[in-house]
């Protein structure tokens, strides 16, 4: 009776070891969706200077003066860094997923308590290390949120380049080391702490996209590592492995014979599954909540859990399709196309049974469901533009333009980001005890959703007419310039959906203290969470340990007096 | 209740596990994937390289395969020993699996005392980064500096491939001291902290490497601190794994990195 004793541990006393080192799960997650909280208005922030600066270039603003055009680009870095990493890594896998994995499963912890409490706070270290490049001499690192070398390699290269980009590679490997500790914990837990009755084909959606996520992690983080590795030995200790011979402002670099081909082989090796540890959290939350919310089972459960798989699968075949115009074998470029091509089928089968889960359904429009059919609009008109960009034909022309800052927003960004809303909104009353203010929340919806088009759509056509992205400003160049009523529009879309998030933001810490108290299980789900108090007890479920009988999609069972069935409850699975 | 050992019976609560075992083993096997993924860009950056670079070097003479073959020999004893602890662990045999344990570590730390000499020779002969300051003191071998001179990809990869893994020998060295001694080891960790900081010379990477020691003295402080409990014989067995694979990984760079550049 050795392995499962070992995560039980009794409730801690005394602050310190309650909120700060804490190795309940519940809290961890807390700090992390804290923490991705810190991050993304840090992000939202950096964005706005940058919107202000494309419009106005010349602006002097108050504490920040004028924005200069290396400025510009460290701002452009350190927001795709903070948001990628600190936001759509760490609030939806690190933050809901630290919650919820445990509780949907039925267990009382993670299977490595500590483990977890590391993860967390070597993840808050990679966190105070990164924001640190913006005081260091020289600023934050320039060389964007992917770190091409040879200019992320050399000191020399640029203001920024200095000890701050040293600190971005050093974050971004501590993040790394705490997104493994996080990952494998994840499939432990989920390996071996389910619950009796719990199959792998009874565990909610979501608990099936923080496993495959957690895979997915465990593979990519490790190869970003060992590049990060070899990038700081390149800037500090004279290696050349991602330098080729070439001189800075006509001085020799002292290096010679590297490839930043290889840098990028690692780190897209990395990038692209990362794009899917972004986006897998959201879509199982959001198959979750439209089956709630159409009180419908969800359409096609194994299809959903086999789409999650060969996604996560193919997701590392087609790292290449980020580097077709960094000069490639055209028939390695044909390959990496077709298999980036193929992840549409997957993506599509999804799309397909979300639809068909809403169809005929008594949906509810709750604000977590306004968002989770907000995520399926944003997936599938961000998601249209990649065969576009898959095609290295048509990629050659888009790839330095707008039209792929559109893409990847659309997709990667915002559709994460709702699903982080909508799971906010969906848990809230189970993570404080009390509702959050609905008319806020919906109004938060409608101007974020209409706000994120407004942003979006627009670029993909400044991208078609070749306004090209990283330029801090068009004015010298002839057709650029004349594309600048776009970019005002664009601007001011910004200002008014980064305004409305503060809705959000009030509406979260007003409705802690003075939302209405919510009942058990408010939305009338299915999942383990809901049987349980509210806030769960330390060990999640007070003692007992939960049986399961039912899938966790019983909507609408013909012949039962409610119309959801708990997965706790007598057994229906036999009636239909 | 069954005294078998290694094998715990999984509680009733729970769904049986899927690979029929506890979840320390698992986690292990989880963080060894994604540690050969590591080692595997790092190979795969080694391949890069040398297939990219024309004319790449063989400067090593029969002195230093030689030297890697008792390197090696000692690793896969190491392997050994640490068999007859996970055994004498299994027989609940407290003395004998101690004995074992620190075996394994004695011969862990044979490798890593000979694989220091070795880059201390190496970089005072010239086979060395830019960063590395010189030697005080030391003839310069031609080859060797013509090497670092002409392939710089040489000498950075086979320091970094080598040093990550004897960073993993070290850390490795860390975690079955742990187990074998538990809070006891913490002093002898810090002694060997103070030996390899002092008694290396300011230029040499191990004079500054040693701190790895210290930090990993702080961390088994916490975690032991968190975590005060008596290793059983599922410990040793986890950390069995862990040491057998770095052995493994070393079983790739032997061939690629020493056979494979030997002067024939």
């Amino acid at each position: 009776m050795v392995s499962h004793d070992a995560h039980a541990h009794a409730a801690p006393q005394g602050f310190i070891r309650k909120w700060v080192f804490s190795l309940d799960h519940k809290v961890i997650g807390l700090q992390y969706f804290f923490l991705a909280l810190a991050a993304v208005l840090t992000g939202m922030f950096l964005s706005l200077l940058m919107r202000i600066h494309l419009v106005w270039p010349n602006a002097s603003l108050p504490f920040f003066g004028e924005i200069k055009p290396e400025t510009y680009l460290s701002l452009l870095t350190m927001h795709g860094t903070i948001m990628v990493f600190f936001v759509l890594t760490t609030a939806p896998q690190g933050g809901f997923g630290n919650y919820f994995l445990p509780i949907q499963i039925g267990a009382p912890d993670m299977a490595f308590p500590v483990l977890n409490m590391l993860s967390f706070w070597t993840t808050f270290l990679g966190f105070l290390v990164l924001i640190a490049a913006f005081f260091v001499t020289g600023g934050a690192p320039l060389h964007g949120w992917t770190g091409y070398a040879p200019l992320s390699a050399l000191p020399s290269a640029g203001p920024g380049e200095g000890l701050g980009a040293d600190l971005w590679i050093i974050s971004i490997a501590i993040f790394c080391i705490g997104a493994l500790m996080g990952a494998l914990n994840f499939i432990t837990t989920t390996l071996d702490m389910r619950a009796k009755g719990m199959t792998l084909m009874r565990m909610p959606l979501t608990c099936w996209a923080w496993f495959i996520t957690a895979i997915l992690g465990l593979l990519a983080f490790g190869v970003l590592l060992s590049a990060g590795i070899l990038l700081l030995m390149d800037r500090n200790l004279g290696t050349s492995f991602f330098v080729p011979l070439g001189t800075v402002n006509g001085v020799l670099t002292g290096h010679k014979g590297g490839s930043p081909l290889l840098w990028q082989h690692l780190f897209w090796f990395f990038g692209h599954p990362e794009v899917y540890i972004a986006i897998l959290p959201a879509m199982g939350l959001c198959s979750q909540l439209l089956s709630v919310f159409s009180r419908k089972p969800i359409f096609g459960y194994k299809a959903m859990v086999y789409a999650i798989l060969s996604i996560g699968f193919l997701g590392f075949m087609v790292w290449g399709h980020h580097m077709f115009m960094s000069g490639m074998s055209p028939y390695s470029a044909f390959a990496f196309s077709i298999m980036t091509m193929g992840i549409g089928v997957p993506s599509a089968i999804k799309t397909f049974n979300w639809l068909g889960t809403l169809w005929r359904g008594k949906i509810r429009f709750s604000s977590p469901m306004l968002f989770a059919i907000g995520f399926v609009s944003l997936f599938v008109v961000g998601g249209i533009s990649g065969p576009f960009l898959a095609q290295p034909v048509l990629d050659i022309y888009l790839h330095e333009t707008y039209f792929v800052i559109a893409h990847f927003h659309l997709i990667m960004g915002v559709a994460s980001i709702f699903g982080i809303f909508a799971a906010t909104y969906y848990w809230f009353p189970k993570m404080f005890g009390r509702m959050m203010n609905e008319p806020l929340a919906k109004a938060h919806f409608w101007l974020t959703f209409i706000g994120a088009y407004a942003i979006f759509m627009p670029m993909h056509y400044y991208g078609m007419a070749a306004g090209l992205r990283r330029y801090s400003q068009g004015t010298e160049v002839a057709w650029i310039n004349a594309l600048a009523p776009v970019q005002k529009f664009i601007s001011i879309a910004a200002f008014v959906t980064i305004a409305s998030q503060l809705i959000f933001v009030i509406n979260l810490f007003w409705s802690m203290k003075k939302g209405e108290k919510a009942a058990d299980n408010p939305w009338e789900a299915t999942t383990l969470e809901w049987i349980t108090a509210t806030p769960p007890p330390h060990d999640n479920f007070g003692g007992v340990t939960p049986v399961v009988h039912n899938g966790p999609y019983e909507y609408s069972v013909p012949g039962t007096s409610k119309d959801f069935v708990m997965q706790t409850d007598a057994a229906v699975e036999a009636k239909h | 209740m069954a005294e078998t050992v290694v094998r715990h019976d999984i509680p009733s609560v729970y769904e049986p596990s899927l690979f029929g075992t506890y979840s320390k083993k698992i986690g292990m096997w989880l963080f060894l994937m994604s540690d050969s993924l590591t080692f595997g860009a790092l190979l795969y950056a080694y391949s890069y390289g040398r297939i990219s670079t024309a004319g790449w070097p063989t400067p090593f003479h029969s002195e230093s395969i030689v030297n890697a073959t008792i390197m090696t020999a000692f690793l896969l004893t190491s392997s050994l020993t640490m068999v007859l602890a996970v055994r004498a662990s299994v027989q609940k045999d407290a003395k004998m699996q101690t004995l074992w344990l620190l075996a394994t570590i004695a011969c862990g730390a044979g490798f890593v005392i000979l694989h220091g000499r070795e880059w201390s020779n190496l970089i005072a002969e010239g086979l060395t980064l830019p960063m590395f300051p010189p030697v005080p003191g030391h003839e310069v071998n031609a080859e060797f500096a013509n090497v670092a001179k002409s392939v710089p990809q040489f000498p950075s990869t086979f320091f970094t491939l080598t040093g990550m893994h004897m960073l993993h020998v070290t850390l490795g060295i860390v975690y079955l001291g742990v187990v074998a001694l538990r809070k006891k080891f913490i002093p002898i960790l810090l002694a060997l902290w103070l030996i390899a900081w002092l008694g290396t010379p300011a230029y040499s990477p191990f004079h500054y490497g040693a701190h790895v020691l210290l930090l990993s003295a702080i961390v088994c402080a916490i975690i032991l601190w968190l975590k005060p409990k008596v290793y059983d014989a599922s410990d040793v067995e986890v950390a069995g794994l862990y040491w057998h694979f770095v052995d493994l990984v070393w079983m790739f760079i032997f061939p690629l990195v020493y056979l494979m550049s030997a002067r024939i």
